[in-house]
């Protein structure tokens, strides 16, 4: 028996190696995630793209507008004369922001009367216009604070008026609040998913596609011996690729890893059983890899939008809340990002490496099942 | 390059196709359903952040900043703490992302003029959701800090001073910021860039897997007639794709129109015509179903979904890879779609962005035409 699970997995093997071009693939797809998720998949906000409108152009003026320049969020791209110029500026997206202030800002300043003074915001892209107008209203916030203080020292004399309250924020876990810290061990996840369950589904529809499933049906191998021979050469691939992301995450990117390797493993490999189940019960309902590959992206993407992997799972509507709990990757992602940040053990993940070994049970052996009937 | 043969090529896939009723229903139904989840579940905003209070004070006033927050619609107040083990074992356990902390003097010192801290603790393994609610809660209590302070100088008999700052802030283009209308329009570059790919990506190399290239070789076609042949259907199910997306987008999901649809759906039929060749190319390069859809994968959906601008903003990204997105044609077509749905510009401002698509289109069309060797090796 194991002499014949140990051919076909040679097979496989050979299958997939013999092409130089597919090693490169199953080990550049983490290698190109790993960079956009370590460097590009940021949600912080810089290089606001600015353009000043300043008809005052005084003292005070001025100093409003360096005071954003300094915040470091902004960057003057333009001092514009008009309205015109704004609108042309936004229109063409060479600025995000537009600082519009009006003849008598400093006079209205200086003499005690409010002044008003025009943010326009290119709301494009929501999100970062949200942020946007957050760091405005911190700078005038402060800008304006801080003109108060003076006019109240005044007014006040001798009396004293209360300091107020001020929030000092902490962040665990994450001091730095590095977005890759978050996305990194994640995409351990995502990428021994996709590459699992694609090279299983795959490899047994071809055999159907292209014919050589008679013969195999012909030898004396059984269907747990095809099935073992099936899944665990990708297994293997998929811990590799796991390695791979580990090692380079921690040494590279600096992801700190505060839990035990142990637990991370032994997790991946209940996570496994769950991706390459699903694998074999796709390919069973294929008959042409076109559709083994339409069918996985059907089944991948639903997978990865709804774990939390990018778009947090306490936003989401309440019914769709549910579906998620039917998403394999959400309980390995709570599990990989528990253990590489908050060093979490046994103890606290329990439930969801019990989840996913009963997923893992219940998929492998529905699809089993179905291949079994396929053999026999 | 005869019409008859081309018409012929496109005959027979458009027949494959029909045959196969299942991949050409996901076809249809994987944008809907990335256009039914992008549109309703996934959004990036942040709301009821759920949060556990460690009152040492028990003040009116403590109860009172308490009260702040929890009135705001960011958070939601999911209990009270003791202690730092309990607000760990709270985050541990995802029942809160964060905790306020109000210490013993806080009352006391809140009057005298030093100023009170109070600490907030946020999980910070989601550095996006940390950032923005630490910005909430700095607005909550700025807020707080305000009132107070303006009561004592009314109480004292003082006649509050006029805010000096008046900052009107005005939104272009998005008025009420909402995230579906930034996402919606880019998603169709995304979704077309994933379609074709998806449909086109093993079309020649299940040809040459199943042995039936050897017929199509041996019959006077030409290589370019069997390219544009095979392209043809799917072309015809991608602009299928759009024109669903783009009706979805205007009665299902209220995105505002504001460009030329003229424009929107040529630009799209270039795009399309240039993301089929090229998932094409991969199939007519490597010959293999399994290599053509990893390569697919890896060098097609993973740049248009994370490189594109679609979720990420290209600005704030670090200059290395803001130069490689320049490579990724689905970048110039979400700024297409953002422009003319949101702003409604037209190609007086975009045709750099429209030109630099063309160009990326008839090179992958020539590219998959040379590539395609009609012989048998």
């Amino acid at each position: 028996m194991f002499e014949r699970v140990w051919r076909m997995m040679v097979k496989e093997f050979l299958q997939v190696l013999r092409n130089p071009r597919m090693v490169g693939v199953i080990f550049v797809a983490p290698m190109i995630q790993l960079v956009v998720f370590g460097y590009a998949a940021t949600t912080d906000v810089r290089r606001v793209t600015t353009a000043v409108r300043d008809l005052d152009n005084t003292p005070e003026s001025r100093e409003l507008v360096e005071r954003f320049v300094r915040s470091g969020y902004f960057l003057v791209a333009e001092r514009a004369g008009d309205d015109a110029r704004v609108r042309w500026l936004l229109d063409r997206g060479q600025a995000q922001l537009a600082l519009c202030l009006d003849e008598g800002f400093g006079a209205d300043l200086r003499g005690g009367r409010t002044a008003r003074l025009q943010l326009i915001v290119d709301g494009t892209d929501s999100n970062t216009a949200a942020v946007v107008l957050g760091y405005a209203g911190r700078i005038t916030g402060d800008y304006s604070g801080q003109v108060l203080a003076e006019g109240l020292a005044r007014a006040a004399g001798a009396w004293q008026p209360p300091g107020g309250v001020e929030l000092r924020a902490r962040s665990w876990f994450n001091e730095n609040l590095e977005s890759r810290n978050f996305y990194v061990p994640g995409v351990v996840a995502t990428i021994t998913m996709l590459v699992t369950l694609i090279l299983t589904s795959m490899a047994v529809v071809r055999e159907r596609e292209i014919g050589t499933m008679e013969q195999l049906m012909v030898t004396p191998i059984s269907a747990a011996e095809f099935i073992a021979g099936k899944t665990l050469p990708f297994a293997l691939i998929g811990v590799g690729d796991a390695v791979l992301i580990v090692l380079v995450g921690t040494l590279w990117f600096g992801v700190p890893l505060r839990g035990s390797l142990v637990l991370l493993f032994g997790s991946l490999l209940v996570f496994l059983t769950v991706a390459l189940g699903v694998g074999l019960f796709i390919s069973t309902l294929c008959q042409t890899q076109q559709q083994a590959m339409m069918s996985t992206f059907f089944f991948f993407f639903p997978a990865i939008l709804l774990s939390g992997f990018m778009f947090p799972i306490a936003n989401m509507p309440e019914p769709v809340q549910w579906l998620t709990y039917l998403d394999p990757l959400r309980y390995f992602l709570v599990i990989i990002r528990g253990v590489f940040l908050k060093g979490a053990g046994l103890a606290v993940l329990w439930p969801q490496i019990a989840a996913l070994g009963v997923m893992g049970a219940a998929v492998f052996t529905l699809a089993a099942g179905r291949i079994r009937k396929t053999l026999a | 390059m005869s019409l008859r043969r081309l018409w012929a090529v496109a005959r027979k896939e458009f027949l494959h196709v029909r045959r196969d009723a299942r991949s050409l229903g996901m076809g249809i139904a994987m944008p809907v359903l990335l256009l039914c989840l992008f549109g309703w579940a996934l959004t990036l905003d942040v709301d009821r952040v759920p949060l556990v209070v460690w009152d040492q004070c028990g003040s009116q006033s403590s109860r009172d900043l308490a009260a702040e927050l929890a009135g705001s619609r960011y958070f939601a107040l999911r209990g009270r703490a003791g202690s730092y083990a309990e607000i760990e074992r709270a985050i541990d356990r995802r029942e809160a992302l964060g905790a306020l902390v109000i210490p013993p003097d806080f009352d006391r010192r809140l009057w005298t003029g030093r100023g009170a801290p109070v600490q907030l603790i946020v999980d910070g393994s989601d550095a996006n959701t940390a950032t923005i609610a630490s910005g909430y809660a700095q607005a909550a209590v700025r807020g707080y800090s305000q009132g107070v302070v303006l009561r004592e100088i009314r109480r004292a008999g003082l006649r509050p001073p006029a805010p000096p700052l008046d900052p009107r802030a005005r939104v272009w283009f998005n008025e009420d910021l909402t995230g579906r209308n930034y996402i919606i329009p880019g998603l169709i570059a995304v979704i077309m860039m994933v379609i074709a790919a998806l449909l086109t990506a093993l079309t020649v190399a299940r040809e040459w897997e199943r042995g039936t290239m050897e017929q199509l070789v041996s019959t006077p076609l030409k290589g370019p007639e069997l390219v544009l042949g095979k392209l043809l259907p799917y072309f015809a199910i991608g602009m299928f794709d759009v024109l669903l997306a783009v009706l979805m987008g205007a009665f299902l999901f209220g995105v505002p129109m504001r460009g030329s649809l003229a424009l929107l759906f040529a630009m799209a039929a270039v795009f399309l015509a240039g993301a089929l060749s090229l998932g094409m190319l991969f199939s007519i390069v490597t010959r293999s179903q399994l290599l053509a859809s990893q390569m697919a994968m890896v060098l097609t959906f993973l740049p248009a979904f994370l490189l594109s601008g679609l979720m990420y903003a290209i600005p704030n990204m670090p200059a290395g890879i803001r130069a490689v997105t320049y490579l990724v044609p689905a970048r110039y077509f979400v700024h297409l779609l953002r422009g003319i749905y949101l702003k409604g510009v037209g190609l007086e401002v975009l045709a750099p962005e429209a030109a630099l698509l063309a160009a990326f289109s008839a090179a992958m069309i020539a590219l998959a035409m040379r590539k395609f060797r009609k012989k048998l090796t």
